[in-house]
């Protein structure tokens, strides 16, 4: 093994003694000296979490978040140097973490802030312009074999558990918990509208809708998955949605893939 | 180059107040990892900042100490931001961070030997011949030596810059917090590095913590403002090497802008000074 090897394998293993050859001028044991190393690792990749889930850390106290994160951040180290990144494995961790089973919610919240911030960073592409959207929806003949491409900012989190009530809630200064029912199934849709992020609760149909049309399904297909969830699925609602804040960069009419003229 | 002017690294909570009010600062710096994103808020005001201040790119992750080959697709990402923000420079640390599959995010120290000043010489060759442009090396802040060393750090780095042309970056912090660590009297340190190689100089702040023999051990923490001792360092440097472009490094427990401001103007004021000595 190599002298990096070894000093990389007892960084992340506080069990293991620090790597032979390590020295201080004082003769003083290297062990406490190591161990600032391994401190540093460890709470940076704590702070980096707690930055990246800051609901999930008021739903469980700062305490358990950080010794839940501290056993993530052993067991699965980041793989990249963006940092921001990290944590993309959080929350099914945190489905899989016994403690917090007591929290059920507590992944799915950790689901939408990791979203939240991956639609923070998410490539900048200029939206279609209302009037290139309106002229094609004009064109009946040309809707159902529609497909477009939405904005790469754009997810949908579709949940057991308040989701976006959960997270609303925690934006103000009084998370007012007790007016939140965790067993009462969301549907959130993220996206990022100019520099900001923006969660909307939607109904489960337009969530499918929405899904699909991310997947570059025709628009008949995801009008008619959107239905099979919900008979009642408004599709003028949804488009409307989809045209107000403005997340179609690309129309594709009938099973053509060329960029509309 | 940069201005021989103080900066400040630029932090996301300080993007509006800098753009809504224009303060008279001679740079900034950014860590390249933070901008290797795709797009949004990140990219929007860096490129607004940069058409009105210079530009300093550190890079905190590229590993050049480890003793496995350079990441090529961090190389392309650090090309990348280059080519889109033009920075006047570019500076990476004397130190490893990644190992196998993973990013260990902290800066770890390396033995002095041969083999690893060949490592680290043929790792700079290889930053320098990629991204098309000289860049920084910055001295490290180190808590332990190793027995295998067989070159002193000043040695070592002077060594590789003589053989890459690679500047020097001067962290006066970090030689400070090394030298009080290991015993060492840091103005002999500091003269003993080729200070007519240095083209930029870091202050930031330590923590203080003792060893398990009591002896004082500090952590370039980057959480406090700079040191006294610290500053009395910084001028005699100064005096030695002239005005350099000047860092002021806070990247944790981050103050109100005209905190750190006020560091920034302080470290102006002993430009000017030192200019003035120069002429």
């Amino acid at each position: 093994m190599s002298e990096q090897t070894v000093f990389a394998s007892a960084l992340l293993d506080p069990a293991q003694p620090c790597p032979d050859g390590l020295r201080a001028w004082n003769g003083s044991d290297p062990n406490q000296r190591f161990a600032v190393y391994r401190n540093n690792i460890v709470v940076s990749l704590i702070d980096a979490l707690a930055a990246t889930f800051p609901v999930c850390q008021q739903l469980v106290g700062e305490a358990f978040f950080r010794a839940m994160a501290r056993v993530f951040v052993v067991a699965q180290p980041p793989r990249s140097q963006i940092l921001t990144f990290y944590g993309r494995e959080f929350p099914a961790f945190i489905d899989t973490f016994s403690p917090a089973s007591s929290v059920p919610y507590l992944a799915d919240v950790a689901r939408l802030e990791r979203l939240r911030l991956d639609a923070f960073h998410s490539a900048d592409v200029e939206p279609l312009g209302t009037e290139d959207i309106t002229g094609v929806l004009s064109a009946p003949p040309r809707l159902p074999g529609l497909r477009m491409d939405i904005h790469p900012s754009v997810a949908v989190l579709q949940s057991r558990f308040a989701v976006f009530s959960l997270w609303a809630a925690h934006q103000q200064a009084d998370p007012g918990l007790a007016r939140v029912d965790p067993l009462q199934p969301e549907t959130v849709l993220v996206l990022r509208s100019g520099l900001e992020v923006q969660c909307i609760d939607i109904a489960e149909a337009t969530g499918v809708f929405m899904d699909r049309l991310i997947q570059k399904e025709t628009l008949s297909q995801a009008e008619q998955d959107a239905k099979a969830c919900e008979p009642g699925f408004d599709l003028v609602a949804a488009l409307t949605l989809l045209l107000r804040w403005q997340i179609i960069t690309s129309l594709y009419p009938g099973d053509e893939h060329g960029q509309l003229d | 180059m940069l201005p021989s002017r103080a900066g400040l690294g630029l932090k996301p909570e300080h993007f509006r107040n800098i753009l809504e009010s224009g303060p008279d600062i001679g740079f900034f710096e950014v860590h390249a990892e933070n901008y290797m994103v795709p797009g949004g808020p990140m990219h929007h005001y860096l490129g607004k900042i940069r058409e009105h201040y210079p530009l300093s790119l550190h890079g905190v992750g590229l590993s050049i100490g480890a003793d496995a080959p350079l990441d090529k697709t961090h190389l392309d990402a650090l090309a990348v931001l280059i080519d889109r923000y033009a920075p006047q420079v570019f500076s990476e640390h004397l130190a490893w961070s990644s190992h196998g599959d993973f990013f260990l995010n902290d800066l770890l120290p390396l033995p002095y030997t041969a083999t690893t000043l060949n490592r680290v010489c043929d790792h700079i060759d290889q930053v320098q011949t990629h991204l098309g442009c000289r860049m920084l090396l910055e001295n490290p802040a180190t808590y332990l030596e190793f027995s295998t060393s067989t070159l002193s750090e000043t040695d070592f780095i002077s060594e590789v810059i003589r053989r890459t042309g690679c500047g020097l970056l001067l962290d006066v912090n970090n030689a400070y917090v090394s030298c009080i660590n290991h015993h060492r009297e840091p103005g002999a340190y500091i003269r003993a590095l080729p200070l007519d190689r240095a083209e930029q100089i870091h202050l930031g702040g330590f923590a203080s913590q003792a060893d398990a023999n009591g002896d004082p051990l500090l952590i370039d923490s980057h959480s406090a403002p700079v040191a006294q001792d610290v500053w009395a360092l910084y001028t005699e440097v100064l005096e030695q090497m002239g005005p350099t472009a000047t860092l002021i490094e806070r990247d944790n427990d981050i103050p109100p802008f005209d905190v750190l401001l006020a560091e920034v103007n302080l470290a102006d004021s002993y430009l000017v000074e030192a200019g003035g000595q120069r002429e």
